[in-house]
């Protein structure tokens, strides 16, 4: 059981399916396998992150979560997602049909797709391209696009005004999400995603890079809790105090639908930010620690993994439930006076850091 | 200098920041802080002060005997028109015929639990009950009568 | 919610912050008139909650209209009646006992900082911050346990009659306050970590919703949305009721004029009442809670008047009374009206997200408005 490992699962599935079915069937069921895993991935995550926040959001207002339905609340995402599929979803008179329908699966469809290069443990990766990294930053501006129909769609001049303060906001904050990415790839010196954890076999890069990582990090937190549109930047989803926010017109499953995605969005972007800063399935290990080592290597690395992307998740729950909402003219002078030109300036310090080799 | 206010700026921001995230972290690992109280299934342990103005009632000793003269005392006193009183005439044993109360119709619908009726009777025969459940599904049952059939007044009461 | 009317002639936007509020305050219309993100125009539509109070009194006893003044500002509904008792005993020309006297004043002091915690609460709310508002109903809850208690109600406590108290305090009542005064200093200093030294929360109030002196004067200002601007407008330190004048506290002015400024003078009022309290809470002295009144009042032809001082504001009674049972004529001078008045002239310029910061600390509370 302590062995137990995800890599022996695949590769032992792979054999068999190599053994029984000729080669085209064999990838007609991998994908296969792909897709129900993606969507159980899907399902399940939904289903502890909602109940996580509501219970984390209770904990720190002094306050019990849901406790009735089911053991401690542990079924109350359930009773809300039946609640939410029985609903009539209408659509407003005047809109947009089709692209009133369509937008919630283009942010769900981007959601979903940045699954592909992450690395769950250590072998079980759905696709380790080259260009890791990358994709997932060029995937998660598509998400935009699905915000900016909803709120174009819905017929509703406040839903657009909600919609477009959102994109600018996503999109602004994307520059220094991509700076801190940029400041980890030049340390690792490669962009695929197993690259880029086993450069920190020796050591997490938070570790690692100390100061100028640090600072990398921190501002790669705040920008992708602005682009996942949480609080304190949450001006355009939250029961925000005048404009409604985009998805106002969405009932029933299609809200369902941009709620899960949000969701599964923050879960993504915790596991990138594990997976570049802290190590993804890498266990931590202390330079010449070798029975702390040793131990730390029982400990199977899909916890690894999700023991860390959880805990970035309970530190983005954190903001939301301290902090009051910045107002748009601020949020994008934060980005773009503040956390720009340090970002780009800890770009040039990591760098020289690269070159002279400063780092441990 | 420009630059020193700036990031004295943002050094004590994110102090700020840190600050208020410790407080409620306090309050995330503290379970112990937790006042909920868990209404429906704590009702047994459930008490309410003796002053608590629920409902006005009227207490019957054992005999099924009120101490209500039917003065309307608390019918005048009401500021809505909660309380009616209807009366009665009793044949006393020495033969007179006295007033005595028949019904006392209390509109709970309408009652702003105000206790302008309890300090007005003269000889304390309502009080204020601390039974707060007072929801129905049929708007008459709210118009309670407070008298119980075939109660009638304790002897000494003026 | 809030729904577009169209476009005026010159190109502005009409919208309506409609009757339903996602945030508290009550039922209040205002149909902002915008340019692009600035607001030039904020007109006020009132008028929902109205259940024609004054009306209604002229048919009440002189004992009976003080419970629906409990109604109007439900936040402060100890001071509310309060001054509607003041104003007959000024009329019946009664001395109430010092020991009344003294719970009255504790109970007022509790209201305001019960008051003061839930408009804390309601307006971090309004900006996002979800937390504090379940932190500051932990010590509201305390205070309404203290009235329960005592008074038997927990909102709206009919409790303050002419002449004195309806009953004597419970015996747990001074336990209990002592016991409160432990918990709100301990929690006070969390309030300045949780809110007020947060930067996000400062760069939303400061230099937000400007109000001079002057313009707090002309427009009738009172109470802390006066004092956040320097005036100087406290009843209960220019014309004192009850044993205030005999009290040590101070009157808390910020000259700022800003939202930040009307904040802190709030959140330092709080500490203020507390020392209020402190004083009296262990010098009750033994008597009568209760004058001597008639049964019936009738109070002689004339018109009084008295003023209190309640969370909002300056709080007035005016009674006509032509020597019958029922007042001829009684009118409410209530401060969120005048204090409303002013929403217009501090929001011109500023943009549509601080519309809601600015009523946050205007502290409205709209029946109190509407009567």
């Amino acid at each position: 059981m302590l062995l137990f490992s995800f890599e022996k699962i695949v590769d032992s599935i792979n054999a068999w399916l190599n053994n029984t079915f000729s080669p085209n069937m064999v990838l007609f069921f991998q994908l296969l396998f792909t897709a129900v895993f993606a969507m159980t991935v899907f399902a399940l995550l939904g289903l502890i992150l909602v109940l996580m926040e509501r219970k984390v959001a209770a904990f720190m207002q002094i306050r019990m979560g849901p406790n009735r339905v089911g053991p401690k609340g542990m079924f109350q995402t359930v009773a809300d997602t039946m609640k939410l599929v029985v609903k009539e979803s209408l659509t407003p008179d005047g809109a947009d049909k089709f692209l009133f329908n369509l937008a919630p699966y283009l942010v769900m469809i981007s959601a979903m797709l940045i699954l592909a290069p992450i690395a769950f443990a250590k072998g079980f990766q759905i696709w380790d391209i080259n260009i890791g990294v990358l994709y997932v930053s060029a995937i998660s501006s598509v998400a935009v696009i699905g915000i900016l129909m909803a709120g174009w769609a819905s017929n509703n001049k406040y839903s657009l005004m909600g919609a477009m303060r959102s994109g600018a906001q996503i999109v602004s904050y994307e520059l220094s999400a991509g700076l801190s990415i940029i400041s980890i790839v030049v340390l690792s010196g490669s962009l695929s995603i197993s690259g880029i954890i086993q450069s920190q076999a020796d050591g997490w890069w938070i570790f690692k890079g100390h100061i100028p990582v640090l600072l990398s990090f921190m501002i790669f937190m705040i920008a992708i809790t602005a682009e996942t549109n949480r609080a304190p930047f949450d001006l355009a989803e939250a029961e925000s105090e005048l404009t409604a926010g985009f998805h106002t017109e969405y009932a029933g499953m299609k809200f369902a639908l941009f709620f899960l995605a949000e969701y599964i969005n923050i879960f993504i972007m915790c596991a990138i930010g594990a997976i570049l800063f802290l190590g993804g399935w890498m266990p931590l290990h202390f330079g010449n620690w070798e029975a702390f080592n040793h131990i730390m290597d029982y400990i199977p690395s899909s916890i690894w993994f999700m023991g860390k992307t959880f805990a970035l998740i309970f530190l983005m729950m954190w903001f939301r439930w301290t902090f009051p909402r910045l107002r748009i003219d601020q949020l994008l002078q934060l980005e773009w006076k503040y956390l720009l030109p340090i970002g780009m300036i800890n770009l040039l310090v990591v760098t020289l850091m690269a070159i002279m080799g400063w780092h441990f | 200098m420009f630059i020193k206010k700036y990031l004295s700026d943002i050094y004590k921001g994110v102090l700020s920041l840190l600050v208020g995230m410790r407080r409620t972290g306090y309050y995330f690992s503290h379970h112990k802080e937790i006042i909920t109280q868990q209404y429906p299934d704590n009702r047994d342990t459930l008490v309410l002060s003796g002053r608590f103005r629920g409902e006005v009632v009227m207490p019957h000793d054992d005999n099924n005997e009120h101490a209500c003269t039917g003065c309307t005392a608390c019918e005048l006193a009401c500021p809505n028109a909660t309380i009616k009183i209807i009366t009665k005439f009793d044949t006393t044993p020495e033969g007179k015929r006295k007033k005595a109360i028949d019904k006392f119709v209390y509109h709970l619908e309408l009652c702003t639990m105000c206790n302008l009726c309890i300090i007005a009777c003269p000889t304390d025969a309502i009080k204020m009950s601390q039974d707060f459940e007072h929801s129905v599904f049929d708007r008459k049952n709210l118009t309670k009568i407070l008298n119980k059939p075939g109660s009638k007044i304790r002897e000494g009461i003026e | 919610m809030i729904e577009e009317l169209g476009t005026t002639t010159e190109g502005d936007l009409v919208i309506n912050i409609g009757p339903q509020h996602p945030a508290t305050h009550g039922v209040l219309h205002l149909k902002v008139t915008l340019n692009g993100e600035t607001i030039k125009n904020v007109e006020p539509h009132l008028g929902y909650i109205h259940r024609s109070i004054e009306k209604m009194c002229e048919s009440l006893s002189y004992r009976q209209f003080i419970y629906s003044t409990s109604r109007m500002d439900y936040l402060s509904s100890h001071i509310n009646n309060h001054g509607c008792a003041l104003c007959v005993e000024k009329g019946l020309q009664v001395e109430i006992p010092s020991r009344a006297q003294y719970i009255r004043i504790i109970l007022d002091e509790l209201t305001r900082v019960a008051s003061h915690e839930l408009w804390w609460g309601a307006m971090a709310m309004d900006l996002g911050a979800f937390t504090p508002f379940f932190h500051s109903f932990r010590e509201r809850e305390m205070i309404t346990d203290i009235m329960e208690e005592t008074c038997g109600a927990r909102l709206t406590m009919n409790y303050i009659v002419p002449g004195g108290l309806m009953a004597d305090i419970h015996p747990n009542f001074q336990n209990s306050v002592k016991k409160f005064i432990l918990q709100f200093k301990k929690t006070i200093g969390e309030y300045e970590e949780l809110l007020t030294g947060n930067i996000i929360f400062q760069n939303r109030m400061k230099g937000v919703g400007y109000l001079t002196k002057e313009d707090a004067i002309s427009y009738g200002c009172t109470g802390p949305t006066a004092r956040g601007s320097g005036v100087s407008c406290d009843v209960r330190k220019y014309a004192p009721y009850e044993i205030y004048d005999k009290l040590v506290f101070d009157e808390v002015l910020e000259t700022e004029g800003d939202s930040f400024a009307r904040y802190m003078v709030r959140i330092r009022e709080m500490s203020q009442s507390i020392r209020i309290i402190e004083q009296l809470i262990d010098n009750i002295p033994e008597g009568d809670f209760q004058a001597k009144t008639k049964v019936v009042l009738k109070l002689p032809k004339g018109e009084f008047y008295s003023k209190v001082e309640t969370a909002r504001g300056e709080f007035g009674v005016y009674i006509v009374s032509d020597g019958a049972a029922t007042p001829y004529r009684i009118k409410f001078r209530s401060p969120g009206f005048s204090n409303l008045s002013v929403l217009n002239h501090i929001s011109k310029g500023y943009k549509l997200g601080d519309l809601v910061a600015m009523m946050g600390t205007l502290d409205l509370v709209i029946p109190d408005i509407d009567r």
